[in-house]
């Protein structure tokens, strides 16, 4: 515990901006009404979990991070949002299970100690550097690089075969639907045709 | 010295905490789905503190390839909920009751 807050000044300001900013923006996410303020809420916690990262020393993951996630991922959601055209607001205070709020939140500060509790105490387990140190010489970048692409070369290739599948899948789930292809025509419009 | 792990770790537990809530509450199914990466999020935000931790590279490699399936993931999923709301005009997941059985 005295190790607690022993970090420097400027350590200890940017890791307390950033976690305020993750978890405002993540109650952002759940509280916000329209989705639209959702997503962009969404961005605010990834910037967070961004600069957290880089606080950390993982460089080229806060990039990926702040390219994949914020660059690509939230703009597909922003995409289909206004696609869908479900941009209209959502009434919170409805509750469709008599309790569930309740139970959920019950439920989340169960596991809130338990994580807490657990992370207060013995955590630090397993051998350290089994993929290789962070320590030494060479960028976050070499280092990460050099452990992608030896020992895990092959997840690495799976997730090509991954991505291409994910491709695929989308291409056939968005396609629009054949004429005459009953199973894809909205149920409005089977009432009228039949 | 920089901040403690423990530190980081309670962020990311309070993060999950927050994601796990917005799921089990929200019923928009898009919000629904953004509250799954929150959860994503706080998770790699655990593994790079154990990496760092660790003196271990293993985790950010494992972030790494999180990030990948995420992506794929929403991909998926994002078309998945395209679909379903080519058929019918329901926002919220209480519609989508035709797999009760």
């Amino acid at each position: 515990m005295p190790l607690l807050f022993a970090a420097t000044k400027v350590d200890t300001v940017v890791f307390v901006m950033a976690a305020a900013i993750v978890l405002a923006g993540a109650l952002g996410v759940i509280v916000a009404r329209n989705p639209v303020h959702s997503a962009l809420m969404l961005v605010m916690t990834l910037f967070g979990v961004a600069v957290l990262f880089v606080a950390q020393e993982a460089h080229f993951l806060a990039a990926v991070q702040v390219i994949v996630y914020a660059g690509a991922i939230v703009v597909l959601f922003l995409f289909v949002i206004m696609l869908v055209g479900v941009d209209k607001v959502e009434n919170v205070q409805a509750e469709p299970l008599r309790g569930q709020r309740v139970a959920a939140i019950v439920l989340g500060a169960a596991v809130l100690g338990q994580v807490l509790w657990l992370g207060g105490s013995a955590w630090t387990s397993g051998s350290p550097s089994v993929a290789g140190s962070s320590l030494g010489p060479g960028s976050n970048v070499e280092k990460l690089a050099r452990s992608i692409f030896t020992r895990y070369l092959l997840p690495f290739e799976a997730t090509s075969v991954l991505l291409v599948v994910a491709v695929v899948g989308a291409v056939v789930l968005a396609r629009r639907p054949e004429k005459g292809d009953a199973a894809d025509v909205p149920a409005e419009q089977q009432e009228v045709s039949s | 010295m920089t901040v403690s792990s423990t530190l980081y770790l309670a962020v990311a537990a309070a993060l999950f905490t927050i994601g796990a809530f917005g799921f089990l509450v929200r019923r928009n199914v898009l919000v629904m789905f953004m509250c799954v990466e929150l959860m994503l999020n706080a998770v790699n935000l655990t593994f790079v503190t154990f990496a760092r931790d660790l003196k271990d590279i293993g985790g950010q490699s494992l972030v790494f390839f999180v990030l990948v399936v995420a992506a794929a993931e929403v991909v998926v999923g994002l078309g998945i909920i395209v679909s379903i709301f080519r058929r019918r005009s329901g926002a919220t997941a209480d519609d989508l009751h035709v797999l009760k059985g």
